[in-house]
């Protein structure tokens, strides 16, 4: 199989996620000397504004990101899916409940909900967390729903219904596995917004607080030394777009090995 | 007509939701929202006197009804830490998003279209792999990673444009560029696959069939299809560009709306923080909402079609 870079990038930082802990950094470091100075043999991208090893922090701000998009997307895919699966199988009321709400969270634009949610609940990874969970379940939820109202007409369902299966066993067993492949490539495009969310959030000083390190505040941080210190916004900077960009491109591929039209 | 009203009556529901949700805002507040907003200063009749002044010793019901009414009549109450009206803060801070976001829409559209339209005709060559390539990478770079970027390229490195602040005319230029990307990603896609689809047309065939130009063929015929998705997308985004503002009035301390909302976060006010979230969104169903009457008016099929 041909080697694609987009995979080997995402794999590099999920490694980087995973391995983190055993390496024995040490981003809370503080080296009073060498304050906003440039790379150097022992700090490959140089120091932030309190004399930390950027290098290290990028690192443990990939554990962080990769955490908190991993954990969101376990509850909200799990939570969206289910509620797309009853809205769309069961119609009546209940869908027309459930489709109003999702309407009013759409009609937030981008991540200004998620802000609004974040800054109530006050900082810290958890009501982080809480914050997009709470906003970007919505995606799922359509998706799914507008699938299982073409699925479940179909043959295989009625024979499944008129044989007296269960609702779960119908749901689970006969329209779910319809509607992996395309919730799928939802995934894959939903991780790579709530990687930028999380930065945007923690770039307002909404979620992880210091001295944790985020590709968020290292970037709020950078930009207010971007004059001595370029160094510090370019190297977080071209790490959080290369694991979007590998993100979105493993999404776009996907899509398009899955044929499926969005 | 009647698909005007249809139209409006169905957004209805959801200004209601919205009203409903920036109102349970302040109620998901951890604890007592009183006191998160005072702080620890505060003596026990500043506490009283500000649960009553924001009506939070009255059933949830009944502060609905008056944040409704309040919110009807333009008057979002008052700030907590600069005791103006919020209303006056906001009406400050408008104009500046204002003009930001119409720069932003109209950079845009001057980045966008004309790479998708160079992508569509030069399908699989090279400007078609420039084009979609730096749509990809637009499209992964957040403002507070691009806005930083082009202050390091267009202030520091090639010293064109000052760097952040709204003194000169030229302050304006960054941020709105910083903002217009993300949409001008969005505008190549949209238009390249827009005008790749019309090309494939009949009356396309037809027109080139009959001898026509391939410059006509494409100016006359193709474009204006194909652009009439290309304004659903405008109108979206235009919206969206409202919550990119956030952040980018931020990067760049533009004093719009956006940078209120960060504000007041920071100070706990959260009477503000609710009416900017309340305003944003409103304006981005209004939006949404001309966007799609004026889409009917523009393809008289969607009009009988739906």
């Amino acid at each position: 199989m041909k080697a694609s870079w987009p995979a080997l990038i995402v794999l590099f930082w999920l490694l980087v996620a995973l391995i983190v802990p055993c390496l024995g950094l040490s981003p809370d470091t503080i080296h009073l000397q060498h304050i906003l100075s440039h790379p150097d043999w022992h700090a490959w991208l140089g120091y932030d504004d309190l004399g930390r090893d950027v290098l290290a922090r990028l690192l443990s701000g990939a554990r962080v990101s990769v955490t908190v998009a991993a954990t969101v997307t376990m509850v909200t895919f799990s939570v969206g899916t289910t509620i797309g699966l009853l809205a769309g199988y069961f119609g009546g009321w209940l869908d027309k409940l459930l489709m109003h709400i999702t309407d009013v969270f759409l009609a937030f634009p981008g991540i200004l909900l998620a802000i609004a949610f974040a800054a109530v609940l006050g900082p810290g990874v958890g009501n982080l967390m809480l914050a997009l969970c709470m906003t970007s379940w919505v995606g799922y939820t359509r998706l799914t729903r507008a699938q299982v109202l073409a699925i479940r007409g179909r043959q295989h369902v009625l024979a499944a219904q008129v044989l007296g299966a269960s609702i779960p066993r119908i749901l689970g067993r006969h329209i779910l596995p319809l509607l992996l492949a395309p919730l799928l490539v939802e995934m894959t495009f939903s991780i790579a917004s709530l990687i930028i969310a999380e930065a945007s959030l923690s770039f307002l000083g909404l979620g992880i607080q210091p001295p944790a390190a985020s590709w968020g505040s290292m970037l709020r941080d950078g930009t207010r030394y971007l004059l001595v210190a370029p160094h510090y916004v370019l190297a977080v900077g071209v790490s959080l777009m290369s694991l979007v960009l590998a993100v979105n491109m493993l999404g776009d591929r996907l899509r398009d090995r899955l044929d499926i039209k969005r | 007509m009647s698909f005007a009203i249809k139209r409006i009556w169905g957004v209805l529901p959801v200004v209601f939701g919205v009203l409903l949700l920036t109102f349970l805002l302040v109620h998901l507040v951890p604890g007592d929202p009183v006191e998160v907003m005072l702080g620890d200063s505060a003596t026990s009749g500043d506490r009283v006197q500000l649960r009553a002044e924001l009506g939070l010793d009255q059933p949830l019901p009944v502060q609905f009804g008056h944040y409704l009414k309040h919110v009807a009549h333009g008057d979002f109450g008052r700030s907590i830490h600069q005791h103006t009206k919020i209303s006056t803060l906001i009406a400050e801070r408008v104009p500046a998003t204002f003009k930001l976001a119409l720069l932003a829409l109209m950079f845009a559209l001057i980045i966008g279209l004309p790479l998708g339209i160079a992508a569509a005709l030069h399908h699989l060559h090279w400007p078609d792999r420039f084009a979609t390539l730096s749509a990809l990478t637009l499209s992964a770079m957040p403002h507070f990673w691009l806005g930083p970027l082009l202050m390091l390229v267009f202030s520091l490195w090639l010293g064109w444009l000052p760097i952040s602040g709204m003194e000169s005319g030229a302050s304006i230029v960054l941020p709105a560029l910083t903002l217009a990307c993300g949409l001008a990603a969005i505008l190549t896609r949209m238009t390249r696959a827009s005008l790749l689809e019309t090309l494939n047309e009949d009356f396309v065939r037809t027109a080139r069939a009959k001898g026509l130009p391939e410059r006509l063929v494409i100016l006359r015929h193709a474009l204006k299809p194909a652009l009439l998705p290309v304004v659903t997308v405008v109108g979206l985004q235009l919206g969206s560009l409202l919550a990119g503002a956030v952040i980018t009035e931020t990067v760049f301390g533009w004093e719009g709306i956006g940078r209120l909302l960060v504000e007041s976060i920071e100070k706990r006010d959260y009477p503000v923080t609710q009416a900017c979230v309340l305003v944003i969104s409103l304006s981005y169903v209004v939006i949404n909402l001309l966007t799609d009457l004026a889409y009917g008016r523009l393809d008289p099929r969607t009009e009988s079609g739906r």
